[in-house]
């Protein structure tokens, strides 16, 4: 274990401009009865990167985010957001903080339109009753920003949409909230070839323009395409925080499947005795 | 259930016109609220998305308005003056209860809950309006009603509080609710000495009494039609034209022009059939009651609760959804709550209709029944019994539906529990309908 946690110590320690993280996670754990989902993790998510996190089915991932988005307080540890601890009740407080998260499963009501769910939560009003035009027109802009342009109507209902459809508009619903970290489980997992470039494109232009970004996802190419920094849950624990440079293919699915590196990588991963917490 | 009597009309449009004429200035709002419509677009455009959402299941009221002819049909071959004659009038009297008791439970059935206490609810409000506003106590008829109305959302917030803090089912508690609260409409009434076997009767120069069995002048309902149908057809028109200009989802302009034509005509319909002359050549008594207009009222407010504010748009949210709805911030405890606080709110209403129609309260009222027809009404006119679908305006054709069968059973001299057995395989078949349809949708989505 405690190599592991001088293994992340190493990393958050040498980045290049280290700058102060968005979100800090300080021994945040969380069990759903008998089952520990997440043991003390700790990590930095820096603004203007993308943080990649990786892990097994199970290791945790969602639960993670959940616990980020505000769906439940941990158990223990702390969140500090611009290095101030915050104690989120709920969706709202995480909302408020400037934290969007798409859902692994969407979160998406079927019997609603594009629009309505898009805007759902955030509805405009004019004089007391719904603005649907001017809603329509943003989710309209939206969509077009990100090249969807396979749904028939934005009126139609999402439960008539395919996987994808349904994945881009989750996207979309995250993309127009304009918050300062950006969560994304599993975003392009139902996506065709053509919307899962966007939506990388997409990853990489708001990192650019300062925003956080945290993305799950399974497929190791979108992982190595995209991120900055790759952070790998096992059963629970965080096992590695790494910048992509020094990650390689074979250790990242070493990492996810069995917690630990036996064969060194181009790089010694232990090293630095830096506070894992510690922001130079 | 239904009483016929009055006197025998020519009328061919019956039934048509029943299922329009409430059905329809009901059935437009809606669309306002959620129109699922292309943007611009032609009318074979328009014939088309419409037609997929058919394939699709979003069948709206098409069913019921199916069954209603089939009723009709049924009926007349068999009575041969079911179309013709009876008092259309007093149909819809009866029909307007079963209307606003299904509009209650249409909030219970979006949110994805049932209501059983609909009726009891209703009738402990419609006794308390109607111990108020009679001897001993006397006071203004809308005193009594504002008070009832207060103490029916109080029961619904404190069943929709126990609903939704206790996580108890409201299957359980409401059905607790429906025997406790008709206890209760007992208790309250044995408290009051001049209500004699448990009767109070309400004096004819009550407006209560007079929201059902007085009407305007004939010429007065020609008056009110035309100004709802114009500001109806204004708004309709100029919104249309609007989001057309702006390139937003909209009907093509054939299509507005239909609907307008349409609510225009069951207007027209509603006021004829209203000014037949219902009593005897000496004693006429004909034009417009007022329960007819004070129903559109609460049917339009109600549609635009829930087509266009918040509250109205989370209660779908939450009746498809309710984990998506907290994530996206919704309070999810204290809409249920005021979900059920409407339910038992309308339900209010629906009593103190009943009690116009009967002219006086009784602890006899038949509970069980109204309940099941609230339920029917609602599910008959298309509001889905698995949450998220329904429009409030579709109790309205339901009701409609509830009442028709009735009418038709009892010119039939069909016996009551015979009547009961019709009514609970036409519940049964608007809830296969239902099903079949969740189905359909079911494999064709993903
Ligand atoms: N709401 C819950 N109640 C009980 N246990 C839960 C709950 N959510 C997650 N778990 C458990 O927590 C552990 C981690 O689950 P989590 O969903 O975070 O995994 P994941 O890394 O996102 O996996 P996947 O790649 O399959 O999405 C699992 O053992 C799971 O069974
Ligand atoms: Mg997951």
């Amino acid at each position: 274990m405690s190599d592991v946690q001088e293994a992340v110590a190493a990393v958050e320690s040498d980045g290049p401009t280290a700058p102060a993280p968005l979100l800090s996670l300080r021994g945040v754990s969380k069990s759903f009865g008998p089952v520990r989902a997440l043991t003390k993790v700790d990590l930095d998510v820096p603004a203007g990167q993308v943080t990649a996190l990786a892990g097994d089915n199970g290791a945790g991932k969602s639960t993670l985010i959940k616990t980020v988005s505000g769906l439940w307080e941990p158990d223990e540890g702390d969140i500090l957001w611009d290095g101030r601890h915050v104690r989120m009740h709920g969706p709202r407080d995480a909302e408020a903080l400037g934290i969007t998260t798409i859902y692994q499963d969407l979160a998406l009501c079927d019997n609603l339109d594009i629009v309505q769910n898009m805007f759902l939560g955030h509805e405009r009003l004019r004089r007391g009753l719904l603005d649907e035009g001017s809603m329509e027109r943003s989710a309209r802009e939206t969509l077009e920003s990100l090249h969807v342009t396979t749904v028939r109507s934005v009126r139609q209902q999402v439960g008539s949409l395919s996987g994808g459809q349904r994945q881009s508009v989750a996207v979309a619903k995250a993309v127009m909230s304009r918050s300062r970290l950006l969560i994304m489980d599993e975003p392009t997992a139902a996506l065709g070839v053509a919307q899962t470039t966007m939506v990388l494109e997409l990853i990489t232009r708001l990192a650019r323009q300062g925003i956080g970004v945290i993305v799950i996802s399974h497929n190791l190419n979108d992982v190595f395409e995209v991120a900055d920094r790759i952070a790998v849950l096992y059963l629970g624990g965080l096992v590695a925080v790494v910048p992509k440079e020094e990650f390689d293919r074979a250790s990242i699915v070493e990492y996810m499947t069995t917690g630990t590196l036996e064969r060194q990588p181009g790089r010694e991963t232990g090293g630095t005795p830096a506070n894992a917490g510690g922001r130079n | 259930m239904l009483k016929g009597g009055g006197s025998e009309e020519k009328s061919g449009l019956a039934v048509d016109s029943r299922g329009h004429e409430v059905g329809s200035p009901e059935e437009q709002p809606p669309a306002v609220a959620t129109s699922s419509l292309e943007v611009v677009g032609s009318l074979r455009e328009y014939a088309n998305s419409l037609g997929s959402r058919l394939k699709s299941g979003e069948t709206g009221i098409l069913p019921v308005l199916g069954a209603l002819v089939v009723i009709a049909i049924i009926f007349q071959i068999e009575t041969s003056k079911y179309l013709s004659g009876g008092d259309i009038v007093n149909i819809l009297a009866y029909a307007s209860i079963y209307v606003m008791f299904g509009m209650a439970e249409t909030f219970a059935l979006l949110l994805s809950e049932i209501d059983l206490s609909i009726a009891s609810v209703g009738f402990v409000g419609a006794m308390v309006m109607t111990e108020i506003m009679t001897y001993p106590n006397n006071w203004p008829w809308w005193v009594a009603v504002l008070i009832a109305m207060g103490v029916c959302t109080v029961i619904g917030i404190i069943q929709g509080t126990i609903i939704t803090r206790l996580r108890i089912p409201s299957f359980v508690v409401t059905l607790a609710g429906f025997l406790g609260w008709y206890g209760f409409l007992i208790f309250i009434t044995d408290i009051d000495r001049s209500a004699l076997g448990g009767v109070l009767e309400i004096p004819s120069s009550n407006a209560i009494w007079g929201m059902v069995s007085k009407q305007m002048s004939p010429a007065a309902g020609w008056i009110v039609m035309a100004v709802a149908v114009a500001a109806f057809g204004v708004y309709t028109w100029g919104r249309d034209a609007r989001r057309r200009s702006q390139r937003l989802s909209a009907p093509p302009r054939s299509i507005t022009a239909l609907v307008i034509a349409g609510v225009a005509a069951v207007g027209v319909l509603l006021v004829i059939v209203c000014n037949f002359n219902r009593g005897t050549a000496i004693q006429p008594e004909k034009g417009m009651p007022y329960f007819v207009p004070v129903v559109v009222v609460i049917v339009v407010a109600w549609t635009i609760l829930c087509g266009r504010t918040r509250f109205g748009r989370y209660i779908y949210a939450i009746g498809a959804n309710p984990e998506a709805a907290r994530r996206a911030g919704v309070n999810v405890a204290r809409v249920r709550t005021a979900g059920f606080a409407m339910c038992s709110l309308t339900a209010c209403f629906a009593g103190i209709l009943y009690a116009s129609r009967e002219g006086s309260m009784s602890i006899t009222v038949t509970v069980g029944s109204f309940t099941l027809l609230g339920v029917a009404a609602a599910v008959i006119g298309g509001t889905s019994l698995f949450g998220g679908k329904g429009k409030p305006g579709y109790a309205v054709i339901g009701g409609i539906t509830v009442a028709a069968m009735y009418w038709g059973l009892y010119l039939l001299a069909i016996s009551a529990d015979g009547t009961d057995m019709a009514i609970a395989v036409l519940l049964v078949a608007a809830a296969a309908v239902d099903t079949v349809i969740r189905r359909r949708r079911s494999t064709s989505a993903v």
